[in-house]
Order: C-alpha cells, then sequence, then structure tokens
C-alpha cells in the first residue's frame, strides 16, 4: 500500500462520526428484534386486548345491560328453553343454558383465567428460581435432596394430585392458584439449577467471592441476572399451560365454582348442549385458544429474539443462498479462488475447561 | 455387568419412590374428618351408637401408626384393600377397570409418538418449506388447547354428524377388543387422537428443533461426505442422536399423560381407572383413590426405569457415569 493510501485512511478515521458504533444491551437488542417480530407483536397486541377486555368486563356489562350471573328466561331461551344464537335479542354471542349473556361470561371467565395465570406463573416462577439457584449454588447434599425432590414433582401425575387436592381442601380459587403453583415450579427449578451449575464456575465468581462476597449475594446478584432470559422465555409460555390447567379443573368441577363464569365451567355446561347450541362451546374455545396461542407465540417470540443465534441462523441462510445463485451464475466458469473456504478458528483442546 | 447395575439401582430407586407416594396419599386422605365417612355409609337415620360401631370396624380409629401399619402391611401382601361402600376388593375393582384405560394409554401413546416424531422429522428435513410452516402452526393450536376442548370438538364434527349420517363406526362409550377389533378401533379412535393431540404437538416441536440442530454438525457433513445415502444419514446419524433429549423428556411426561386419560374417559364416558376414581373422590371412597394413586405411580416408575433403559442403550455414555 502506497503512502497516499495510508494518508487517506487516515483521514478517513479523522473525519469518522463519533457515534458511529452505539453500545446496546442484551435487553435493547431483543426488543428490538421482538419489535421487527410481526407474529410476536401481534401476539402481544392480542393479549393487551383481552386483558383489556377482562379489565373491562364490568363496563361491558353495564353496556348491554345484561350482568354476569343474571338469568334471562324470556328473552335468553327460545320457546323449548334452550339457547337463543349469536345477534338474537341483544345477545351478541348468545345465550347459555340458564339464559344468562355468554358473551359478558366470557368476559368475566377471562378475569379469572388471566388472573390464575399470571399469578400462578409469578409464583412459581420465583418459587423455582430460588430452589434451582440453591440447589445448583450450593450443590452436594442440598442439591441431591431438592433434585430428587424437582423430579418426583416433575414425574407426579399431577392431575391426579391436583384433583385429590381440590377434593379434600374443597374447590376455591385459592386452592386451585395453590394447585397450580405447585405444579409449575419444578420445571423452571431444572432449568435454573442446571444453568446455575455451570455458572458457578466461571471465572467472575470466582472473582467475587475472593472479594468476600457471600453466597446469597453471588446467587441474586451475580449468576441470577444471567439466567433472567430462560427464566422470563418458560415464565411467557407457563401462562398459557396455567390457563388450560384451571380450565381443565374447573371443566372436570374441581375449580371455579358455578354461578362464578370461568372458561372451564362455561364449556363444562356446554358439553350437554352441543347438538342445540353451537355457539356454547364454541366461543368460550376459541376465547381460550385466542388466549393461549397469543402467549405461546409471544414465548416463541421472545425465546428467538433472545437467542442471537436466530439472527446468525437468518444470515447463513441468506448466505447459502446467495452463493448457490451466484455458483449457477458461475458455472462452467472453471476452478476460482472466489469463494475459498471460511476461515477456521483454532478449537481449545478438550479436557482443559 | 454394569447395565444390570444400573438397572438394580433404578428399581431400588422406585421401590423408594413408590413408598414415598403410597405414604404421601395415605397420609394426604387423612386430613379430613373420618366422621364424614362413617356418617354416609351409617345411613341418614343413624343413632350416635350406629356410626360409632361403624368408625369402629373400619378401624377409623386406631391411632394413625397403627392405621398405617395395616395399610403397609397389606401392601406388601399386594392387597389394595376394599371399597367402603360395596365392600369389594380394591383389587378386583382395579383389575375391572383397567381395560379400557390400558386401550386409551397404549393406543394414545403409540398414536402420539408415531404423529409426533414423524410430523417433526419431516419438518426438520424440509425446514422452511410450506409443510414445516403448516405443521408448525398445527403444533401451536394442539399447544394450546386444552384435552377436553379437543375431545367435545371431535364429537361436535365427526361423532355427532357421521352417526346423523347413518355412519356408525364411530362411536363413544367403551368397548372391547373381544367384541372385534374393529369395533374396538371404532370406540378408541377419538379418545386417541384427542389423547394424542397436545402431545403429539410437544414432540413434533421437540424433534424438529433436535434434528435441525443436529442436522448442523459437522459429523453430518462427514457421513454426507463419504457418500452415504440421505436416508441413511438422517436416520442412522441424525435421528438416532436427535433422540436422546426426547427419550429423557418421554419420562417426564408418561406422569402427565395419566392427567390427559382421566379427562379423556370423562370426555368419551370410557369407565377405567381415571373416571372410576374421580367418583370416589366424590365419595370419599379412601382406599380405592390410594389403590389409584398407587397404581399410577406404579405405571409412572415402571415406565421410568423403561425410558432410562431405553435412554442408556442409546446413549452409551449414560451407562458409565
Amino acid at each position: 500500500m502506497s503512502i497516499s493510501g495510508l494518508e487517506f485512511q487516515a483521514a478517513a478515521v479523522e473525519g469518522a462520526p463519533e457515534q458511529a458504533v452505539e453500545g446496546r444491551s442484551q435487553w435493547q437488542l431483543t426488543w428490538r428484534r421482538l419489535r421487527g417480530d410481526k407474529v410476536a407483536v401481534t401476539a402481544m397486541i392480542v393479549i393487551v386486548v383481552m386483558v383489556g377486555l377482562a379489565i373491562a368486563a364490568p363496563a361491558i356489562a353495564a353496556l348491554v345491560h345484561h350482568p354476569p350471573n343474571i338469568a334471562y328466561p324470556n328473552t335468553g331461551e327460545n320457546a323449548v328453553g334452550n339457547p337463543v344464537g349469536p345477534f338474537t335479542n341483544g345477545f351478541w354471542l348468545g345465550t347459555d343454558d340458564t339464559g344468562r349473556d355468554l358473551m359478558v361470561r366470557i368476559f368475566y371467565g377471562a378475569r379469572i383465567s388471566l388472573f390464575v395465570g399470571i399469578v400462578t406463573t409469578a409464583i412459581g416462577t420465583f418459587a423455582g428460581v430460588a430452589v434451582g439457584l440453591i440447589a445448583g449454588y450450593f450443590g452436594g447434599v442440598v442439591d441431591t435432596i431438592l433434585a430428587r425432590f424437582i423430579d418426583a414433582v416433575l414425574a407426579f401425575p399431577y392431575v391426579v394430585l391436583a384433583l385429590a387436592l381440590a377434593i379434600v381442601i374443597g374447590p376455591s380459587l385459592t386452592v386451585i392458584i395453590g394447585v397450580i403453583s405447585f405444579f409449575s415450579w419444578a420445571g423452571i427449578s431444572r432449568i435454573v439449577r442446571g444453568q446455575t451449575l455451570s455458572l458457578k464456575e466461571k471465572e467472575y465468581i470466582e472473582a467475587a467471592r475472593s472479594l468476600g462476597a457471600g453466597p446469597f449475594r453471588i446467587m441474586f446478584i451475580d449468576i441470577l441476572p444471567n439466567l433472567l432470559a430462560p427464566v422470563l422465555v418458560l415464565a411467557t409460555l407457563y401462562i398459557p399451560s396455567a390457563v388450560v390447567f384451571e380450565a381443565t379443573l374447573s371443566y372436570l368441577g374441581l375449580g371455579i365454582q358455578p354461578p362464578t363464569a370461568s372458561w372451564g365451567n362455561i364449556l363444562a355446561a356446554a358439553q350437554n348442549f352441543y347438538q342445540v347450541a353451537w355457539w356454547y362451546t364454541v366461543f368460550p374455545a376459541l376465547a381460550l385458544l385466542i388466549t393461549t396461542l397469543a402467549f405461546n407465540l409471544l414465548g416463541d417470540g421472545i425465546r428467538d429474539a433472545m437467542d442471537p443465534g436466530t439472527e446468525r441462523l437468518l444470515a447463513a441462510r441468506r448466505g447459502t443462498k446467495r452463493r448457490r445463485l451466484e455458483r449457477r451464475a458461475m458455472k462452467g466458469a472453471g476452478p476460482s479462488d472466489a469463494f475459498p473456504d471460511p476461515p477456521r478458528q483454532a478449537q481449545p483442546p478438550a479436557g482443559l475447561g | 455387568m454394569s447395565m444390570l447395575r444400573f438397572l438394580i439401582r433404578r428399581i431400588l430407586t422406585g421401590i423408594v419412590v413408590l413408598w414415598l407416594v403410597a405414604s404421601a396419599a395415605f397420609l394426604l386422605f387423612f386430613a379430613r374428618p373420618v366422621a364424614t365417612v362413617s356418617r354416609q355409609l351409617a345411613g341418614r337415620e343413624a343413632t350416635p351408637a350406629v356410626i360409632a360401631q361403624v368408625t369402629k370396624t373400619l378401624g377409623l380409629n386406631d391411632p394413625i401408626a397403627v392405621q398405617y401399619w395395616h395399610f403397609i402391611d397389606s401392601l406388601l401382601h399386594g392387597n389394595l384393600g376394599y371399597s367402603y361402600f360395596t365392600q369389594e376388593s380394591v383389587n378386583t375393582m382395579i383389575k375391572q377397570d383397567l381395560p379400557p384405560t390400558a386401550s386409551v394409554v397404549i393406543g394414545g401413546m403409540i398414536l402420539w409418538l408415531v404423529v409426533g416424531l414423524g410430523i417433526g422429522i419431516l419438518s426438520a428435513t424440509r425446514a422452511r418449506s410450506f409443510f414445516d410452516r403448516f405443521s408448525a402452526v398445527a403444533v401451536l393450536i394442539g399447544l394450546s388447547l386444552p384435552t377436553f376442548v379437543i375431545g367435545e370438538f371431535l364429537l361436535l364434527i365427526v361423532f355427532v354428524p357421521l352417526n346423523q349420517h347413518g355412519f356408525h363406526w364411530i362411536q363413544d362409550q367403551y368397548s372391547g377388543p373381544s367384541q372385534g377389533i374393529g369395533t374396538w378401533i371404532g370406540h378408541m379412535i377419538l379418545p386417541w387422537i384427542t389423547l394424542a393431540a397436545v402431545q403429539a404437538a410437544v414432540y413434533t416441536r421437540l424433534m424438529r428443533g433436535q434434528l435441525l440442530s443436529t442436522l448442523g454438525e459437522d459429523y453430518i457433513r462427514t457421513a454426507r461426505a463419504k457418500g452415504l445415502s440421505e436416508r441413511r444419514v438422517i436416520f442412522r446419524h441424525g435421528v438416532r442422536s436427535a433422540l436422546t433429549p426426547i427419550v429423557s423428556q418421554l419420562g417426564v411426561d408418561v406422569g402427565q399423560l395419566l392427567g390427559g386419560v382421566i379427562v379423556v374417559e370423562s370426555v368419551f364416558g370410557l369407565g377405567g381407572l381415571g373416571q372410576v376414581s374421580v367418583q370416589a373422590i366424590d365419595t370419599d371412597n379412601l382406599p380405592v383413590i390410594i389403590g389409584f394413586v398407587i397404581v399410577a405411580a406404579a405405571f409412572v416408575v415402571v415406565a421410568n426405569i423403561v425410558v432410562d433403559l431405553a435412554y442408556a442403550l442409546l446413549d452409551p455414555r449414560v451407562r458409565i457415569s
């Protein structure tokens, strides 16, 4: 390279704008990737709308003048006493078997479902993270006992135990929340324990310890922030399964008791009417499906957005496509050094870590 | 040799787990006052004396330690006790109710694994194709719907219309294989699909993810480079190593399967262990419930041992540790 070339480069560096490279945290990067994911954004909007409708349920009831637990035998049932269909007599989504407004009951049911889903996931996540951190960090006997306990909870036929507990203590919202939380921490614990086991061997933990940090400071200040990404993804995916769990318990008659509306008990009651009133089964099932689907899609979106591999994967695919096109164009052009093998990085020998 | 030791260790842990579960079930149901049971059995007009008599006959007044001793003792003799109400042996009841449950579990599991793993393999080898996207949507819907909703929809859109139009092969209720295999399948096909749907979705997703990352490994490129057929590369080199995490997940899911069985049995009115135990819970029939919990736990423990063995066969490294 000539002297003038070097001078030119130096001039270019001096003239470069100061803020050319901006540092971004992992969360900022995740958020940027998530915003670009149309499916995840739609899922987020659906969840916000659903939460809004659940909060606004009393207002909606007032708007259509149909409180959730009032039956309308005259306008809400037809001549033989069966539910009336959608858009009849001011019932937008029809009525149920006792002539109550189905739409209002679905929105009231959303309050229960979303509340149970979010609260149990929050409890399960906190408990799961705490147990997983303690088991993974302390190791030894503590770990053996906790890990066996986690395995036992995971392998237990939990619907059986949930049914038994709900019966023994008597069905109520508190029991439901307790039962679902009890069965949701173990999966999170297992992941957190595994991650903690590998994180605690890192040099920066050793550094923290040599600076005099106690075990709880290391667990919660040094290790926990590095675990938040997988925990957040798992938690988003636990909400829909908690919603489904609540619906199943209520469906079996062990969850929310009528007349309080929940998606599970509406669907249980609709069971005997599916031949005469399709809307009675279809609308609550749709509400359930849309909600759980939205949470599942959002969870997937967050996972993809947090995984730096996704971007590399997409870039790599674009790369192979371009290379394939170019190769086709070059066919018959003979050997060339236009596509050298990618430089190999030296792999550290195994067993030195 | 190491395999045998591995097996013995697993069986011993299994026995400990069973003992823990049995004890937990025993204690759990003593959280409830015994007066309710005696009162129900003695009838509505019973005098306090009669109620006391019933309580005494059932041994409900003995100290818990004594009752626990009796319970463990008869359990070791293979006796699960007798129903409070009909005096029927719980062993006989479970034997009677086992066929529908076994039918649902076995058929459902085969369907779930075949469909789940099959679609997973197809999606992974055709990543980003139309088929892959379509199956991803189906998987998400399967994951988002509770078992009972799938069952009810099948009743609504398959069972009812077919029977209305004179096509009576597909039925609800239970009919054993002794009535003819065709009839049995006709009765069980909807329960199988219902049970398999949710789980198949989970396994499709797992299989696809695992196989995709396995197929990116260097040794797969080596296998292709040495000229193996694509089928051999995918099945002998790809699927085999992608299966290990799936098999370990299977051990966890067997327990959850039983919950699904209870729901499926209620939706289709199949009878069976699940439905009977829900009824037993309703009537406080303690021996029947404990019997079911123990049988369920035994099933989970045995299934887990089988899964661990399969795991050890697939992954030689497990046997050493």
